[in-house]
């Protein structure tokens, strides 16, 4: 059978069990894919051995009757998480090198489920950016493009290495991470499903921190049940994450019913911005018309500190940056920069620092570093949490007035050429407007593809659900996947 | 505010990155582009709001004082630019 990269998890799983293919031969079709898309740049480090290795084991158990529905699944992991063995660097050359000797708790999850890692996955250094243009590893390409334009793509970002794999078929799903939207408007950039899951749903722990109060892990995959499925192996309490959540875990697939009638979706007048695209105002209004055919009540709604979202998130994310960041020192792991005679400690952090990371790296580190100096600290970073609890509280007031969920686009323009927004750092940050308030909420958010645009490039809707929803959200997202019948694919020229 | 060469300068200190000093201006130039768009942070009335500190409501949990890990001086050694003798390898500290 040929094209089985091309299958959902869903899909996969159930020939899987049905045993009309085995994760070896799913396997091989992923790795060939691999291979032939390096153009792409999106698989950074390849681990073929480990795969087949852990594809047979899949087999194994599937033969047994054991077998999870991520078992034999064949999956890329984003180079922000640490796995045992294999290159770990977050995209920066500050940690060349590194090979941990541990396992983060979200792929030793999925890899205890029988799921398979084809490789690592190209990113923004330290997930930071919005167009995967930081990574030490060079530019990821969208697999899409302006009809016969050639003009190389953003995949958007961080997650970019996720979303380009996924979106041409190297690998069933991907894991993401999102800070500030790393893994929405980067699904939204190239056509698929991204679920940014509620703060403390998934464990943190080996997970390279950028901004530890907004960092969370989360599927990025081809359907909006893979997401459920995937989240159910991703999520859980962890006793190595302090803020990992003790809840008990719903079954994310079985809360899709294909029933939404009665739910109340808001429609938050704050979103429209000034200058927003025709098409993005177009694609939410059928998006409203939608949930709206499947019986969902819409109302409008405000949520009044939207435009300090992002001003707030320049303050929090960095700060939390400037003191994560600290760790990479040169004497633990990673580059150390070649000293001169004479140099002390401090010459040794100074230079190993400003030749590992990047510029936007160095930038987002002074950055917190200053709004967390003395004499600065209650200006900016005490207002910016102030700010911040003000965001948290616009949505808990439009949840206790019944809204069940709450529909926006999931970016403000489709997917931009490479180089395009790169020099100006504050033009990028605004990738993320329709995104952030979600992480400074601690709030699940999901991206479905629900159109294209005038020059056939994908656009998504986001869905935002209240804390520990996802169950409920997955199910709204899936009859938004569902009336909006997305099925384009980009035409394969790699 | 505004953000001068010396105030990049000092910055870059406190953050422990070598900046060259033909860089400093520039620098400087781009965190006054940044801080000038949080600025506007300061319309908004904070007026008896909490700064949040975590979005869950909760208390770090504790746990009991027992050693619980270790033994692996081998492996928190193995990706060290310099081990040398079960130790990390750093340029002299004190003079």
């Amino acid at each position: 059978m040929s094209d089985l990269n091309t299958l959902t998890i869903a899909e996969a799983r159930d020939k899987l069990r049905a045993g009309e293919i085995t994760s070896v031969e799913l396997t091989e079709a992923c790795l060939a894919a691999t291979e032939a898309a390096s153009t792409l740049n999106a698989v950074v480090h390849h681990t073929p051995d480990l795969a087949r290795e852990q594809a047979k084991a899949a087999d194994a158990r599937i033969a047994a009757g054991d077998a999870p529905a991520m078992c034999g699944i064949p999956l890329g992991i984003k180079d922000l998480f640490c796995t045992k063995g294999v290159a770990s660097q977050a995209a920066s050359a500050i940690l060349n090198g590194f090979k941990p000797e541990y396992e983060s708790t979200v792929t030793s999850q999925l890899f205890d489920a029988g799921a398979v890692m084809i490789g690592k996955l190209n990113m923004d250094e330290f997930a930071m950016g919005s167009s995967n243009e930081t990574s030490t590893y060079g530019n990821v390409i969208n697999p899409w493009r302006r009809g016969n334009d050639a003009t190389d793509l953003t995949p958007g970002g961080s997650s970019g290495g996720s979303a380009s794999a996924v979106a041409a078929d190297l690998c069933l799903a991907a894991t993401g991470t999102d800070t500030g939207g790393s893994i929405r408007q980067p699904a939204a950039f190239v056509g698929i499903t991204g679920l940014k899951p509620t703060y403390g749903r998934c464990s943190r722990w080996g997970i390279v921190a950028f901004a530890s109060s907004l960092d969370q892990a989360g599927p990025m995959t081809k359907s909006v049940r893979d997401a459920a499925i995937m989240l159910q192996a991703m999520a859980g309490h962890d006793p190595k994450d302090s803020t990992s959540a003790e809840f008990p875990l719903p079954d994310f697939e079985a809360a899709i019913t294909g029933d939404i009638r009665g739910k109340t979706i808001g429609i938050p007048k704050e979103y429209r911005m000034d200058g927003m695209p025709d098409e993005i105002e177009a694609l939410w209004a059928q998006g409203r018309e939608m949930l709206a055919d499947a019986g969902a009540k819409l109302v409008d709604i405000s949520l009044p500190h939207t435009k300090y979202a992002l001003p707030a998130y320049y303050v929090i994310a960095p700060a939390e940056a400037s003191s994560n960041l600290a760790r990479y020192d040169g004497v633990r792991y990673g580059h150390r920069a070649k000293l001169s005679q004479g140099d002390g400690i401090t010459a040794m952090y100074e230079k190993t620092r400003a030749e590992g990371f990047g510029d936007e790296v160095k930038r987002r580190v002074m950055i917190g570093t200053y709004v967390l100096s003395a004499g600065f600290y209650d200006a900016y970073y005490n207002r910016a949490r102030r700010v911040r609890a003000l965001i948290k509280k616009d949505f808990e007031d439009v949840f206790e007035q019944g809204v069940d969920a709450i529909l926006t686009p999931a970016t403000p323009s489709a997917a931009f050429p490479l180089g395009q927004e790169f020099d100006d750092p504050v033009q990028m940050y605004l990738n993320d407007v329709f995104t952030v308030t979600v992480n400074l909420a601690g709030l699940p958010g999901i991206a479905v593809p629900t159109g294209v645009d005038g020059q056939g490039l994908p656009l998504g809707l986001q869905l935002i659900g209240k804390p520990w929803e996802e169950g409920d959200l997955l199910n709204i997202a899936h009859s938004l996947e569902d009336r909006a019948g997305f099925v384009a694919k980009p035409p394969k020229w790699w | 505010m505004s953000i001068d060469k010396e105030t990049a300068r000092k910055v870059a200190k406190l953050a422990r990155i070598k900046v060259e000093e033909d860089a400093l201006d520039a620098l400087a130039g781009e965190f006054n582009a940044i801080l000038g768009f949080v600025e506007q942070l300061n319309e908004v009335d904070v007026g008896g709001v909490e700064p949040m500190t975590s979005v869950t409501p909760m208390r770090l949990k504790r746990r009991e004082d027992v050693v619980t890990d270790g033994d692996q001086q081998d492996k928190v050694l193995s990706n060290a630019p310099d081990a040398r003798e079960g130790f990390f390898a750093v340029p002299k500290v004190v003079e």
